[in-house]
């Protein structure tokens, strides 16, 4: 199915879901400011298919959020777009606040970050569901409430129908995030952008939550989009993976491939700073250096001034998305070659750890003689020195 | 680990504040910097310094002094009398910079008492919390129940007698000042005990409470640094207050009296000119429209400099 | 609601009881009524005795308050004292001038809110247009105006007005001296005719201050709650753009406004006092300049207690008005 799709295959069991119902192509999101122009989102490709989870990671300020917000058509109006964004092959890029209405929340429904204050206070959480309901459906108010109980119980909120007529200050934060999900729903979209569905939640609830909508994606088959700075969280329910750093994709494949294989050493810095049970005893290794200013992008790959591999032509020009050595695995790297022969990537970061340093270029301006980044020779003499003392 | 350790530089206590103060800096910097690129807030700034030099150095240069009333009554403003004469005499000009300079002191003096009190008061409450609280909490909504103007002039009836039995000569632009900072502030208490209230519970300050910090150190260390913003812009917009109070409790009789003057009381005295006379009325009245305005624009520009969040774009 | 409404008012008597033992302060320091009465020509100490005997400040301090406040209570607020003026009972005098007053603060009230909203609002929904910087800049020239030049200007410009009027044989419209009295009569379309010509600049020029205030801060309090992020759920749930600026943020930006607009009825007191100077009126504002000048001492008492009652009921009303609009108070 859908061979033609250079963005990487669909899981082959999705294959009967057909239709990609999302197609974003070289999307891009400039906000012009006082200071200069904010590239907070370049040359972003995806689709996504009907059942089909996919999980979009990266750092804050890596232009994930912008982006569904860009598929949402709620971007302030200073926000320039340029791609293009297709629904059901309709374009969405152009599309005022009123053309865009009938497709928000029932086409197209997001859940946002925070439960806290995304539910408006004043209102019960029934009125707001009713309320979504019915901005699509011409129903009465009756039974706009009766849909909103219904969902309210279909994401597992026990006793609905009193639950309904409660103010959100009254919910607790996981309840709150599953009316999000309610609200989300209630009008059977095709996709729901999820923006860190669980990031306020502690950790049982989170998976309460992510159970929830898988099983929606299960009854709905509806295309699902997780953005998330925590990879180790949806890992177990997403199909693909896309990591986005400094307002682009870096890398893009399966699940598995990205655990496995990275070949981009952005995404094996990213997988570092996450607990592993593999690595018990070493400790956590986390990139140095801070992400780029959107507004001053560095020269070359944005990765280039953080990364340990890099070389002069990193620092001259940004590579493009291209399939590595493994099919339906793309990354935006000039190395990828090398470190796909790289054994275990995890220890180019594994060094430098006294103290953690925001900025490493304050440890160059107080002392020149400390490279910002190690040159290639000398991480590559350092890993077979540790490879053959550890082994 | 076998990993070569870098040779990172000892985090010792003088390069550490060398950073904090390369920051500290760099926030001004920015603010400044904002303050400078918000038009109306330089503009109120540069007006306003304008209107301090003429007030307090005007008057060297003028070619008349105050003092001076020799002059044919009621001259329509002239190449030699640009705001014409008063009923004395006087040349107006001369009256005005005396004038703006005894509504710029006592704005003045009112914003800095009703500031240090407001915050010390407010910071006392918030932090404190328990029956300190209750005692200011309460003291604050026993005078919210009285209109402040007519605290105010019942203050200032007293300091007539205060400031001849003083033997100061009459002069009472000082007492009327205090008393107006006295009562001036209930506002910016308020704010601050909000604020502090919140901050309170801070991690830093949970932090410096548990380093052995004393209750002083927190306060004036730790939790009104965190409040700065709002105290600045708050003490601008009190001059703006205080002028147009003064001027109001002037007009109606209770404010700064003879030999001292101030713009408020020159109005009052040239309301009957209005229509005969009108330079006597709208010079002054242009001259406070001007300070108050100035102030305004700086606080403003100051608040949006401090909390660009408007401003922002979301990314 | 009920049980909420009674405890406050419960609460407001302590408060009152101490509020009028700090204006009993006050007044005692504003100094002895008969000061300038003792200065004008010799008195026989007889005369000054029996004038002492008159204003009560023959007894000492804590005396005089409890004796005040058990009268007050009773429903007995004193009467002038100082020689020349005595003898006039203050609560009379006192009510009479609160209720034209009233009159004049709630109707300047009301349209000042109503008007601070609505241009806040469109300038914070549009914001930095033509409308949004016009209206900003009219709200700082009048923020930064002593109110007595604007009511003094409109003064002017109303006798113009009536001269005009005249002059095309049209009756004079504009009072300028004094509220509408008992003189007032005839059909509706004259009464009104009267009432709105007593009206109108007083009003204005005590709605033109309150406005600015109002309007700024409904352009603050809108902004933010535009950009709130429940605002950003609702539109993201497909709703018109009015729906989700009257429903969503609108609804929330009225709630702080409340609060703004109770505390500021003080002011609204204060600027009464400065208008009704202005234009003559025997209200509140010249009732109080008048006992303040002549020290006065049981009229400017009976001011604040009033005022001070007129407060706290309003404060109250602010409050049952809040939780109304904010299911997160809840009063009990």
């Amino acid at each position: 199915m859908s061979g033609f799709d250079v963005l990487g295959e669909p899981r082959p069991d999705s294959g009967r879901d057909g239709e990609k119902l999302l197609k974003v192509e070289n999307l891009s999101v400039d906000f012009p400011t006082d200071d200069g122009t904010v590239h907070a989102v370049r040359d972003v490709s995806f689709t996504l298919g009907a059942g089909e989870v996919l999980g979009v990671v990266g750092e804050s300020g890596s232009g994930k959020s912008v982006s569904s917000m860009a598929v949402m058509g709620l971007l302030p109006k200073t926000a320039q777009i340029g791609g293009s964004i297709q629904f059901r092959d309709r374009e969405l890029v152009g599309l005022d606040y009123k053309q865009m209405q009938p497709i928000r929340g029932n086409g197209i429904s997001m859940i946002f970050q925070d439960p806290m204050t995304s539910l408006n206070p004043v209102y019960t959480v029934g009125w707001q569901l009713a309320e979504a309901h019915q901005a699509h459906h011409d129903v009465s108010k009756k039974a706009a409430w009766a849909k909103a109980v219904e969902v309210l119980e279909l994401v597992g909120i026990p006793q609905p129908d009193r639950r309904a007529s409660q103010y959100p200050h009254e919910f607790s934060g996981g309840m709150r995030q599953r009316a999000m999900i309610a609200m989300a729903i209630i009008n059977d979209p095709d996709v729901i952008i999820a923006d860190e569905p669980t990031t306020a939640l502690d950790v049982t609830v989170q998976a309460q939550i992510l159970d929830t909508l898988l099983r929606i994606r299960d009854e709905t088959r509806a295309g699902i989009m997780i953005i998330t700075h925590d990879l180790g969280v949806v890992a177990g329910m997403v199909d693909r993976v896309q990591v986005m750093y400094g307002g682009t994709v870096v890398e893009q494949g399966s699940v598995d491939e990205i655990f496995e294989a990275q070949r981009m050493p952005y995404t094996v810095g990213l997988l570092g700073s996450i607990p592993n049970p593999n690595m018990l005893g070493k400790r956590l290794t986390p990139i140095k250096g801070a992400p780029p200013s959107l507004m001053n992008l560095p020269r070359g790959c944005t990765f280039s001034p953080r990364c340990p591999l890099a070389i002069d032509a990193c620092r001259e020009t940004e590579p493009q998305l291209l399939e590595t050595d493994r099919s339906g695995h793309f990354a935006r790297c000039h190395r990828s070659a090398h470190l796909a022969t790289i054994e275990n990537p995890q220890r180019l970061f594994a060094h430098d750890e006294i103290g953690v340093v925001e900025n490493p270029a304050s440890l160059t301006a107080a002392n020149p003689a400390i490279p910002v980044a190690e040159s290639v020779e000398a991480v590559e003499a350092r890993l077979h020195e540790e490879e053959s003392s550890t082994s | 680990m076998g990993a070569p350790a870098a040779q990172a530089p000892a985090p010792d206590s003088a390069e550490a504040s060398q950073f904090d103060n390369t920051s500290a800096r760099k926030q001004w910097q920015v603010i400044l910097r904002r303050f400078a690129r918000h038009r109306l807030a330089l503009f109120g700034f540069i007006l306003f310094v304008l209107l301090v030099l003429f007030a307090f150095f005007g008057g060297l240069f003028w070619k008349y002094p105050y003092t001076d009333l020799g002059f044919k009554r009621y001259l329509p403003p002239s190449a030699d009398h640009p705001f014409g004469t008063d009923r004395l005499g006087g040349d107006m000009v001369a009256q005005i910079i005396r004038g703006t300079q005894f509504s710029i002191q006592i704005a003045i003096v009112v914003a800095l008492l009703s500031t240090v009190i407001g915050v010390v008061l407010g910071a006392l409450a918030g932090y404190l919390k328990g029956w300190v609280d209750t005692l200011i909490s309460r003291f604050i909504d026993l005078l919210l129940v009285i209109p402040s103007l007519v605290i105010a002039a019942v203050l200032v009836r007293n300091s007539f007698v205060v400031s001849v039995a003083g033997g100061s000569g009459g002069s009472n632009w000082m007492i009327v000042a205090l008393y107006l900072g006295l009562i001036g502030w209930l506002s910016i208490a308020r704010v601050i005990r909000g604020m502090v209230l919140s901050l309170r519970e801070k991690e830093f300050v949970e932090a410096a409470r548990a380093l052995g910090a004393s209750t002083s150190r927190i306060v004036f260390r730790h939790i009104l640094p965190n409040t700065i913003d709002v105290i600045i812009v708050n003490a601008t917009l009190a001059i703006a207050q205080a002028v147009l109070l003064e001027a109001a409790l002037s007009f109606i009789g209770l404010g700064v009296q003879s030999p001292d003057t101030s713009l408020g009381l020159m109005i009052s005295l040239n309301k009957n000119e209005l229509t005969l006379h009108p330079w006597l009325f709208f010079a002054p009245f242009v001259f406070i429209v001007l300070i108050s305005l100035a102030v305004n624009f700086i606080g403003d520009g100051l608040r949006d400099a401090f909390d660009p969040r408007q401003k922002r774009v979301k990314a | 609601m009920f049980r909420y409404i009674i405890r406050r008012l419960l609460i407001s008597i302590p408060l009152l009881i101490v509020a009028s033992f700090l204006c009993f302060g006050l007044v005692n320091a504003m100094g002895d009524p008969l000061a300038e009465w003792k200065l004008q020509k010799p008195r026989t100490p007889a005369e000054i005795a029996a004038a002492y005997e008159r204003t009560g400040y023959n007894e000492p301090f804590m005396e005089r308050y409890v004796e005040w406040a058990g009268d007050f209570v009773t429903g007995d607020w004193g009467e002038t004292v100082v020689p020349g003026n005595a003898g006039r009972p203050v609560k009379d005098e006192l009510l009479t001038s609160f209720g034209i007053t009233l009159r004049l603060i709630l109707a300047a009230e009301i349209i000042a809110l109503i008007l601070g909203i609505a241009v806040g609002v469109v300038g914070a929904v549009r914001q930095y247009s033509l409308f949004d910087y016009t209206a900003t800049g009219i709200s700082f020239a009048m923020f930064s105006m002593p109110l007595f030049c604007v009511a003094l200007v409109l003064k002017a410009g109303g006798i113009k007005l009536n001269d005009w009027l005249e002059s095309t044989g049209a009756d004079r419209w504009i009072v300028t001296a004094g509220p509408p009295g008992e003189g007032f009569s005839g059909s509706f379309s004259e009464q009104l005719f009267q009432y709105s010509g007593a009206y109108i600049l007083p009003t204005i020029s005590l709605v033109v201050i309150q406005f600015a205030l109002y309007s700024r801060f409904q352009r603050a309090s809108m902004l933010e709650t535009l950009n709130a992020d429940y605002v950003r759920t609702a539109q993201a749930k497909g709703i018109s753009q009015g729906r989700a600026i009257f429903r969503h943020a609108l609804r929330n930006a009225l709630i702080p406004i409340i609060t703004v607009s109770s505390l500021n009825i003080g002011a609204g007191f204060g600027g009464a006092v400065i208008t009704e100077t202005v234009f003559n009126w025997s209200g509140m504002g010249k009732f109080i300049v008048e006992a303040i000048t002549k020290i006065e001492p049981y009229q400017v008492l009976g001011f604040m207690m009033v005022t001070a009652v007129f407060i706290i009921a309003f404060n109250l009303i602010a409050d049952i008005l809040y939780a109304f609009l904010d299911p997160r108070i809840r009063l009990d």
